[in-house]
């Protein structure tokens, strides 16, 4: 079992005790523990079940490369799956769950799978699922999505916050080990600002636990002397818990900070992702150590080597009493040393190797009387849900058994292999080392920058260095580069120089023993957390899947969540055997970010809540709000719908308020609506080219509507120009089209026509523009004072600068609704002062507020189209019957020459006419017409389609507009247009225009 | 008459890292010319007393003052009481010489985020460097904070002008507090 050690653990304080639960029980650990480290303390050895055959698994790593030890966290608001214990800093308090299980994790009804796994391989569910094809979405999709699935997904919002920090340096060194940390100082030293990160809580990597002397000194007090020299420089930065976790183009480096994970009742944001400009990035990345694959290596108890190591030094946990170690290289024995250092028993060493002397770290252990068995390897392990022992076999041949030896760990060591997923990331290459049999950064071959030269440098193990002396000046050296790539002197200073220790060479094994039959390689499992065996990858290879990508697919190794962090390596290795071929011309599959996963939170920043994305006010929109407005999202825009007064329903407002307008007198916040202003001498001509119609010829003081059209000829926005004065004009824009009308104007001026005389600006915000709409309009102006609004003075389509009430305004008469109206511009500072004025003086003539609801109503009246709907991005303005908008006597205008395409000028193109339901009922929004017959590919074809429908409460009756085929030509036809809800509406084709055709009301 | 007012009528918060608040009305101009024109550079100087600013600077002196925009755009900043009389001596000064000037005041809101740590608080929302010694008083960005468009410089160290659009001012409002909130800290730029 495993258990606490009486003493020792450098990062625990047994002074300290925590409580913490783990599936209800409540456990006990020490501060400085993580989850992983305080449940094998509490001899939690199997903490989940495996994804695909439900098998029990345990915990395999110390760091972030863990596959098995999953858990849910926290609960409620804080709830969150798929967290790694190996990384869970343990927190009084902490609650965590295992995953995937059911009902429990002791007894898992889903282990059957295990059972059957021999009609389980690679691709079943590809195999197995296909046919008959309903039976896919109807049973088998249903079933599997119940099965499957590691963590639940939250239930309610999460009650934490987060945000994101920009931040700039010269030189960012990802990683805190020795590595990291000389390269910063070489780095810093120059005088380059550096910013350190490093994942952990703690600084100095593995350097603490594998030991060390550099000049002179215990590299542990080594790391000590380095951070605090570090932290008293003014140019560095260092920050722990942070974790490099994608390297992009230009030196964009994302950082994942998590801030609170270990300390939930602190104030502050949760995570905060740093996004970050680098001049050179520095991966200091460490390296991972691989699995071995042999029958039973899934079983809880068998452990990675230095994460046995780590257990023991670190947190003072013993994984088992009896370990048995099972290496290619001479790292692992230094996990046979500090086992016994801790006074714990390690009956074997089975070292795959036989070399011809022995290195000093084999003669170190068996020195310190440990048994060590040359060119032997593991058969199989023994046990179910905890490992009683191994089968000892040799590794040269098929797993005879010679001797079966009990124990309740094994440390097993495939050898290393750098992280090279940072320097990965944005194109840096790999090249594979046979000595080492690893990938590792091709120098030559770094992420390049827009100059062409590198702007990341790997240093320490993260380069393929593995020795003390080696990583050092390779980390100091990476950190000249750094500082000479940002523009500083080199430091002149001389790397640290540590005592260098002799390793003999490591032996590739890819699978133990090396003729493992179809049984054992069955039981060797490669990743854990997806479920992928030797056999699986053998059998994909066999299929045809000869590429890795494919490979990785089909047999989902390296696909969870750990994203093959274990098991990669070892997986194109077998791959590689598989199809003959050297590992280098396997490859690997591409190295994605995030280096771990990040959460949502961070990734989505302060936006949430109130701020989750911008709402735009208008200077009214208090009193709208006060006043009973139903919101309608207009691009970031709210506008009220209507004003929804006590005892009615929207509906009802609706009705009112379009009612009212026709027969009293209403207001309408126009102040949304876009205002440019376009200025210079070439001003007109500029304009000639943007409208479809003439704008050139505009007289001062007068106002006309016009349609803009993209260079493909569809309309992109309509609004009423009016010409202020000779070089002067004020363009209307759609609500929505503000901004990109804004930019469309400056993009023709700044790429076409550069040498016309021309500025524009946008001056939308700078006004409220209120209007006033109604028979009664003109009566209520002249109560409230000022400016003679007279048709004589300001008739329809011209507009005045004045004073109304006292009040600097800008009046325009110009109608949206055919109704008498007057759209009245002041500051919008004074916008609100304005509209209470407005509305104390119209409460004589009936006023009511209008929403847009109602202005569609009015203007659907009177067939006036609306970009957006009548338009979606396909329309031209020839199917809206706006011919007379187009002008002939300009030779060119921006979509002109589009509108001569032969599908432009196709006589059948679908054309805008009124749609008067045969009783009078409301057709559905977005109906299509149909017509005879189907097309190809069964369904019924269609002659035309809705795109505006209201109930006129004027006309009492619905009204439509839409588009048809040869619509204008069919007057009085009736068409069938099929709803969702299952009934079918008649409409007939009318005249668009269905109120005041002759336009009187307006024009008064 | 009292009927002019602010978007936020001067709201302000100091419960976090940061003092936050609406600034009083400010009168901006937005000038678009050949900023090498004589009679540009007339107008904008001559208005507000101050130089024409290199690019990315603000010349600032109280209330008054010219920013750069944009090759060819400056802002020019004066008392709110004042932008009649402003823009006209502008447009006198402006002549025939092909221009656009034109109020904007009403169309921005003016922001001030205040204390030692006011540069995390906007190092948080835009993209831009400012380690104090790259971003000084004195120099003017037109940049984005989190989703909208904003500009801002430094008068003096530790506080921020912030200019974003009125429609934006809740938004922008809300958006510095939550930045601003209470253990937020970086200390990112406290090392230096």
């Amino acid at each position: 079992m495993s258990t606490r050690l009486a003493s020792g653990g450098r990062l625990v304080d047994q002074g300290q005790p925590i409580n913490f639960s783990f599936n209800g029980n409540t456990l006990k650990g020490y501060a400085g523990d993580t989850l992983a480290s305080a449940l094998l303390a509490n001899d939690q050895m199997l903490v989940g079940r495996s994804f695909k055959y439900h098998r029990p698994r345990g915990i395999v790593a110390s760091g972030v490369e863990e596959p098995n030890a999953l858990v849910n966290l926290g609960s409620g608001g804080t709830f969150e799956p798929n967290q790694r214990a190996t990384t869970t800093e343990l927190f009084d308090g902490l609650q965590a769950t295992s995953q995937n299980h059911w009902p429990s994790l002791e007894f898992d009804v889903g282990a059957i799978n295990a059972k059957l796994a021999r009609f389980m391989p690679a691709g079943f569910y590809y195999k197995m699922f296909i046919h008959p094809r309903p039976l896919w979405k109807h049973v088998y999709e249903p079933f599997i999505r119940q099965a499957a699935g590691l963590g639940k997904a939250p239930k309610v919002r999460d009650e934490d916050t987060y945000e994101h920090f920009y931040a700039f340096c010269d030189v960012l060194v990802v990683g805190g080990g020795m590595a990291g940390l000389t390269a910063a100082k070489s780095a810093a030293a120059s005088g380059a600002q550096v910013l350190v990160f490093e994942q952990t809580a703690h600084w100095g990597g593995r350097a603490p636990v594998d030991g060390g002397i550099v000049d002179g000194t215990p590299v542990d007090k080594v790391v000590d002397k380095l951070v605090s020299e570090l932290s008293d420089m003014p140019n560095v930065t260092m920050r722990l818990r942070t974790m490099g976790a994608g390297v992009y183009d230009h030196g964009y480096v994302l950082g994942y900070e998590q801030l609170r994970d270990h300390a939930p009742k602190a104030q502050g944001p949760r995570h905060r992702l740093w996004r970050i400009r680098a001049g050179h990035v520095i991966t200091a990345t460490g390296a991972l150590e691989r699995p071995l694959s042999f029958a039973g290596n899934d079983i809880p108890g068998v452990m990675l080597a230095s994460a046995v190591r780590d257990y023991v030094v670190n947190y003072g946990v013993s994984p088992g009493d009896r370990t048995v170690v099972v290496t290619n290289n001479d790292d692992a024995y230094r996990t046979a040393l500090a086992i016994k250092h801790a006074g714990l028993s390690v009956p074997v060493i089975l070292d795959a190797r036989v070399p011809e002397t022995d290195s000093p770290l084999m003669t170190a252990a068996k020195d310190a009387g440990i048994r060590v068995l040359m060119g032997h390897g593991v058969a199989k392990v023994l046990g179910g849900k905890r490992v009683t022992g191994v089968a000892v076999c040799a590794q040269a041949g098929e797993g005879a058994i010679l001797e079966e030896i009990e124990c309740d760990t094994v440390a097993m060591s495939g050898g290393w292999s750098p992280v090279v997923h940072l320097w990965s990331h944005c194109g840096g290459k790999l090249s594979w080392d046979n000595d080492f049999a690893m990938f590792r950064p091709d120098v030559d071959k770094a992420p390049t920058g827009q100059d062409g030269s590198g702007f990341v440098s790997a240093a320490g193990a993260a380069n393929g260095h593995f020795g003390l002396s080696e990583v050092l000046s390779d980390a100091h050296a990476s950190g000249g580069t750094a500082a000479k790539a940002t523009g500083h002197a080199k430091s002149r200073r001389k790397a640290p120089k540590a005592e260098s220790v002799d390793e003999a060479p490591m032996a590739p094994v890819w699978l133990m023993p090396q003729g493992a039959g179809v049984t054992l390689r069955g039981k060797a499992w490669l990743d854990y957390q997806n479920d992928v065996k030797v056999s699986d990858v053998q059998l994909a290879a066999q299929e045809g899947f000869e590429s890795v990508e494919h490979a990785k697919r089909y047999t989902t190794l390296g696909m969870a969540t750990d994203q093959g962090k274990l098991s990669n390596i070892n997986g194109l290795a077998i791959l590689s055997d598989a199809l003959d071929q050297p590992i280098p011309q396997t490859g690997t599959t591409t190295f994605r970010p995030p280096y771990t996963p990040i959460s949502m939170g961070a990734i989505g920043g302060e936006a949430r809540g109130e701020v989750f994305q911008p709402v735009r006010r208008t200077a009214m929109y208090d009193w709208h709000e006060a006043n009973g407005a139903d919101w309608e999202p207009v691009g970031q825009w709210r506008r009220p719908l209507a004003y929804v007064q006590p005892g009615e329903n929207l509906h009802d407002a609706v009705m009112r308020e379009t009612k009212n307008v026709r027969e009293n007198l209403g207001l309408l916040d126009a102040s949304t609506l876009g205002k440019i202003i376009v200025k210079g001498p070439d001003a007109g001509r500029f304009l000639d080219m943007l409208y479809t119609n003439m704008m050139s010829t505009l007289k001062p003081g007068k106002c006309r509507y016009g349609l803009m059209c993209g260079e493909n000829g569809f309309l992109i926005d309509d609004g009423v120009v009016a010409r202020i004065d000779e070089d002067t004009f004020l363009c209307h824009t759609t609500t929505g089209g503000a901004e990109h009308i804004h930019g469309h104007m400056e993009e023709w001026l700044q790429t076409e026509w550069w040498d016309w005389k021309v500025y524009v600006a946008n001056v939308t915000e700078q006004y409220a523009q209120i209007a006033v709409v109604g028979p009664k309009a003109r009566a209520a102006l002249e109560a409230l004072g000022g400016m003679d609004v007279s048709q004589e003075e300001l008739g329809f389509m011209e507009w005045a600068d004045g004073s109304i009430g006292g009040f600097d305004v800008r009046v325009y008469r110009i109608s949206f609704s055919g109704e008498l109206s007057y759209e009245i511009a002041v500051k919008a500072s004074e916008g609100q002062a304005f509209w209470d004025a407005l509305m104390a003086v119209g409460a004589a003539h009936d006023v009511m507020p209008y929403g847009t609801e109602a202005l569609h109503i009015l203007r659907a009246e009177k067939g006036f189209i609306m970009i957006g709907d009548e338009t979606d991005g396909t329309v031209i303005p020839q199917d809206l019957g706006l011919h007379w908008a187009l002008s002939k006597k300009k030779e060119d205008y921006l979509g002109k020459r589009a509108h001569l395409r032969t599908h432009m000028a196709d006589p059948t193109r679908w054309k805008l006419v009124g749609l008067e339901t045969t009783d009078g009922s409301v057709l559905p929004d977005g109906a299509y017409a149909v017509a005879e017959g189907t097309n190809d590919n069964g369904q019924r074809n269609v002659q035309g389609r809705v795109t505006s429908t209201y109930h006129s409460p004027n006309l009492d009756k619905g009204i439509a507009m839409g588009l048809i085929l040869n619509g204008p030509d069919r007057m009085g036809e009736v068409l069938e247009f099929p709803g969702t809800d299952g009934k079918t509406h008649s409409a007939r084709i009318v005249s668009p225009v269905f109120y005041d055709p002759e336009g009187e009301k307006q024009n008064v | 008459m009292s009927k002019t007012v602010t978007a936020l009528n001067g709201a302000s918060w100091e419960g976090g890292i940061a003092h936050i608040s609406e600034a009083p009305q400010q009168g901006m101009i937005t000038l678009l010319g050949d900023l090498t024109a004589a009679a540009v550079i007339k107008a904008a100087t001559g208005a507000t007393g101050q130089e024409m600013p290199a690019q990315g600077k603000a010349q600032c002196a109280g209330e008054k003052g010219v920013c750069w925009m944009s090759p060819d755009e400056v802002l020019v900043l004066c008392p709110y009481a004042e932008i009649d009389k402003t823009l006209a001596k502008i447009k006198a000064d402006l002549g025939d010489t092909h221009s656009l000037a034109v109020d904007v005041s009403d169309a921005r809101a003016l922001f001030v985020v205040q204390g030692p740590n006011a540069r995390e608080v906007m190092a948080k929302l835009a993209p831009v460097d400012l380690h104090p010694a790259t971003f000084t008083p004195g120099m003017f960005r037109r940049t984005r904070m989190a989703q909208v468009p904003a500009a801002f410089w430094m008068q003096e160290e530790d506080a921020f002008n912030v200019i974003c659009f009125r429609s934006n001012a809740q938004y922008m409002f809300d958006l510095l507090k939550t930045a601003a909130q209470p253990g937020s800290e970086v200390g990112y730029f406290a090392a230096s």
